[in-house]
């Protein structure tokens, strides 16, 4: 496969990852929004840092009323990481790796596309944000499905599951980071149970709310949640199964080409020696150190990954 | 669709028993679902010099164009015979020019054409073969009168198009097909990746490695290009994908460098290697034609086949057939005033309001002048034109192109059309796929079918024996 036409898969899923994790992300801030609108500026404004966009964000505004900083997440031509141009270059990079990939998963890349393009023409009302964010939501699960579904097993299927769960294992850990300080106080009352709507957020921003409480009951300690987040083995969004799924596909890769990739140590190295502690060693650590050198290992291992599989030419 | 009188042509004649009996509100609704099926398949093109860089549909119409076996058979047996004049032709202007020094073409006209490229002159491209792909344009104007209006023997473009009508039209009718036998169009891809293969330069070891070079996601026919290199499985390349190892032109995979044996390229001459053609050119692969020289690599079309469809040429083409062929060309030409030369000129401007101007170099239906269509305006501006630059242009008289109706609104209605044959040539042999891509002119009495002109498509059909 070209090196080119690895790049471009790594990339599209990692771009859809991302779309899908913003509509998390507006959804968990819209709802607080909603419901105890006295902490909304500070909910938006950790959302547009989760993001990376908060300076681009105020830059153009001053303050953080819903209707603007959703504008901005979902379509403002300002940024660059907006809902609308993530998806957009999500379809360039399946237009160049077209070759590469089934006319099922094509077809729904463009669709997708065209859906949002059509639903995000003019600003979303905010009776409809719902709306628009189920189409999100929706029209990720149909390209994942067609991915699933019909994609041969092969190179190419390694290098769309290794953008997805980069992305992913680096949004959760970011998510984390935006709300690391409330965890943090909470740390000598473990056992306590506490109602803080923040931990409902967190866990909403991943999409995790109702299956930690079928694992943990009402008990919400900043610890479980962490736990939760980082540790656990089952859980679709946590560093730990991101890691599994990122070595696993690195596996397959060094396998089909009959070679040891350094990427394929790194990864190994990032579970053994970040995410094999127990979660009171990573308090004891310090939760938003651990999570800085977890988001540098991941980019590490991204910028690895380019190298060994010659995404781009390299000088020399 | 209708013959002289009002009477339907015989190859028509099932289609037609079968369109009398649907339902015009079903047409309407294929019709639009054959829209939304394009758009979401990505089978659009991007049009220059728009805003936002747009992808646009090329209207497809869902009336075939509907050819009879013994039509097709005149047709291509003299699209072969034009085939391998030009072949002979381009092999000749690069060795010896006897057709030259014979006295058949004239020297300057060769000599002082952009589209002459001298790097080429003594290289033998592997197999002898210069056009491995060419779409001939052909416009018909009576029962048995086929014209050839252009060669297209550079990088021709559509053939995508030939094969997703025939697919979307399957889809949609099915019923049509168990009815009427229509010749298949879709071993095209696998062809092309034989007649590809069987050109494989002599530095090849073992099976060639065949490619695809495209410009990449911004061009106007990167669904095209990504097309073929699909159907036939082989990758796309663009010139960052490319470099020089080993004396042979190889493509990073994630794996290292791999030879390429056969690249199938579409991106002009000029932009092909910065070292030996235009050094500004960021598409190209800098070295690729010294490489191809040495016989590391077939470039298909070879470098320099520009000069054979080059419309200054054009007129020529009668005696280039006869001169290489020993045979009287089977199909016409369209009758060319050469603006370059004076009296001809006279004839040109005293007529313009009648005639269709044309720069030599140009395509796409850019640049050009459609006489009877033309305002008094646009007709001024460009006799200026002509008068300052007048070696730039030949002239040639409005045909009576034949109609095939289209659906419309308001039903049927008739529009101008013509047909793009795709043809491959190997040392194997020429194989010309039956049919080929029938562009319509989707405004009524428009001549001008390009798509880049609002021209449409619909899917052409040759019958079975």
């Amino acid at each position: 496969m070209l090196g080119k036409t690895a790049a471009s898969l790594f990339w599209m899923s990692r771009y859809l990852e991302r779309v899908e994790n913003s509509a998390r992300f507006i959804e968990a801030g819209f709802r607080i929004a909603l419901t105890r609108s006295a902490s909304a500026s500070d909910e938006w404004s950790s959302v547009l840092k989760a993001s990376g966009v908060v300076d681009a964000y105020r830059a153009k505004h001053d303050d953080f009323e819903s209707a603007k900083v959703i504008d901005f997440l979902l379509r403002d031509r300002d940024n660059a990481s907006s809902v609308m141009a993530v998806m957009k270059k999500a379809r360039d990079s399946a237009r160049t790796a077209r070759t590469a990939l089934t006319r099922e998963v094509w077809e729904a890349t463009n669709e997708s596309w065209m859906t949002l393009k059509a639903a995000m023409a003019k600003p979303v009302k905010e009776q409809d944000l719902p709306e628009t964010l189920g189409l999100i939501r929706q029209q990720s699960a149909l390209v994942r499905g067609a991915t699933l579904g019909t994609m041969l097993r092969n190179d190419g299927f390694n290098f769309l599951r290794l953008g997805s769960f980069l992305e992913r294992a680096d949004s959760t850990a970011r998510i984390l980071d935006v709300k690391y300080y409330l965890l943090l106080p909470s740390v000598a009352l473990i056992g306590s149970s506490v109602d803080n709507v923040q931990w409902e957020t967190i866990l909403r921003s991943v999409s995790a709310h109702r299956s930690f409480r079928w694992l943990n009951g009402t008990d919400i300690s900043a610890q479980a949640v962490a736990d939760y987040l980082i540790l656990h083995r089952q859980m679709p969004r946590s560093l730990t199964f991101c890691y599994s799924k990122i070595s696993d596909n690195l596996n397959y890769l060094d396998k089909n080409y009959g070679q040891k990739s350094r990427s394929g140590e790194l990864a190994h190295e990032i579970c053994n020696d970040i995410l094999n502690q127990p979660i009171e060693a990573i308090f004891e650590y310090g939760l938003h150190e651990f999570i800085l050198d977890f988001i540098i290992a991941n980019n590490g291992l991204a910028a690895q990954i380019e190298t060994d599989f010659n995404f781009q030419d390299r000088i020399g | 669709m209708l013959g002289s009188g009002e009477d339907v042509r015989q190859p028509y004649q099932d289609y037609k028993n079968w369109l009398d009996r649907e339902d015009v509100k079903r047409l309407h609704r294929k019709s639009a679902d054959a829209e939304a099926f394009f758009r979401k398949t990505g089978i659009t093109f991007n049009v220059y010099g728009q805003d936002e860089a747009d992808e646009r549909l090329i209207p497809f119409d869902v009336v075939p164009r509907v050819l009879s076996a013994r039509e097709w058979r005149k047709l291509s047996k003299g699209i072969e015979q034009r085939v391998r004049a030009i072949n002979a032709f381009l092999y000749d202007i690069y060795h010896r020019q006897e057709i030259l020094r014979a006295g058949r073409v004239p020297v300057e006209l060769v000599a002082n054409n952009a589209a002459f490229l001298p790097q080429m002159i003594g290289v033998n491209p592997p197999g002898g073969i210069y056009t491995h792909i060419i779409g001939t344009d052909i416009v018909r104007t009576g029962d048995e009168e086929f014209y050839v209006l252009e060669d297209n023997a550079r990088t021709p473009s559509g053939v995508s198009y030939m094969l997703e009508n025939r697919e979307t039209m399957l889809q949609m009718f099915p019923e049509l097909f168990a009815k009427i036998k229509v010749q298949e169009v879709s071993h095209y891809p696998g062809q092309l990746r034989r007649s590809l293969a069987a050109c494989a330069p002599p530095r090849c070891e073992g099976k060639p490695v065949v490619a695809v070079l495209t410009p990449g996601i911004h061009n106007s026919a990167y669904f095209e290009h990504s097309f073929l290199a699909d159907q036939m499985g082989v990758e796309l390349v663009e010139g960052h994908d490319l470099k020089i190892v080993d004396g042979r032109v190889a493509m990073r995979t994630t794996e290292g460098y791999t030879a390429i044996d056969v690249l199938y390229r579409r991106i002009d001459d000029d932009y092909l290697d910065p070292l030996n053609f235009d050094p500004q050119s960021m598409l190209g692969v800098p070295g690729i034609f010294d490489v191809y020289r040495a016989g590391g690599i077939t470039i298909a079309n070879a470098p320099g086949t520009g000069i054979s469809d080059d419309k200054a040429l054009y007129s020529y083409m009668p005696d280039i057939v006869e001169f290489y062929t020993g045979e009287k060309p089977l199909l016409e030409n369209v009758p060319t005033w050469r603006c370059s030369e004076k009296d001809q000129l006279a004839y040109v401007l005293e007529h313009l309001e009648e005639l269709v101007v044309k720069e030599v170099h140009g395509s796409g239906g850019y640049g050009m002048l459609v006489g009877p269509a033309a305002s008094k305006k646009e007709v001024a501006a460009f006799r200026a034109k002509l008068i300052a630059n007048a070696s730039n242009y030949i002239a040639q008289p409005t045909l009576a192109l034949s109609t095939v109706p289209i659906f419309t609104k308001k039903g049927l209605s008739p529009r101008h059309v013509d047909l793009r044959p795709f043809v491959l040539v190997s040392p194997e042999g020429i194989s010309i796929t039956p049919g080929g891509l029938t562009r319509v002119a989707m405004t009524k009495g428009s001549l001008v079918v390009n798509s880049s002109q609002g021209g449409g498509t619909k899917d052409t059909w040759v019958l079975e024996e």
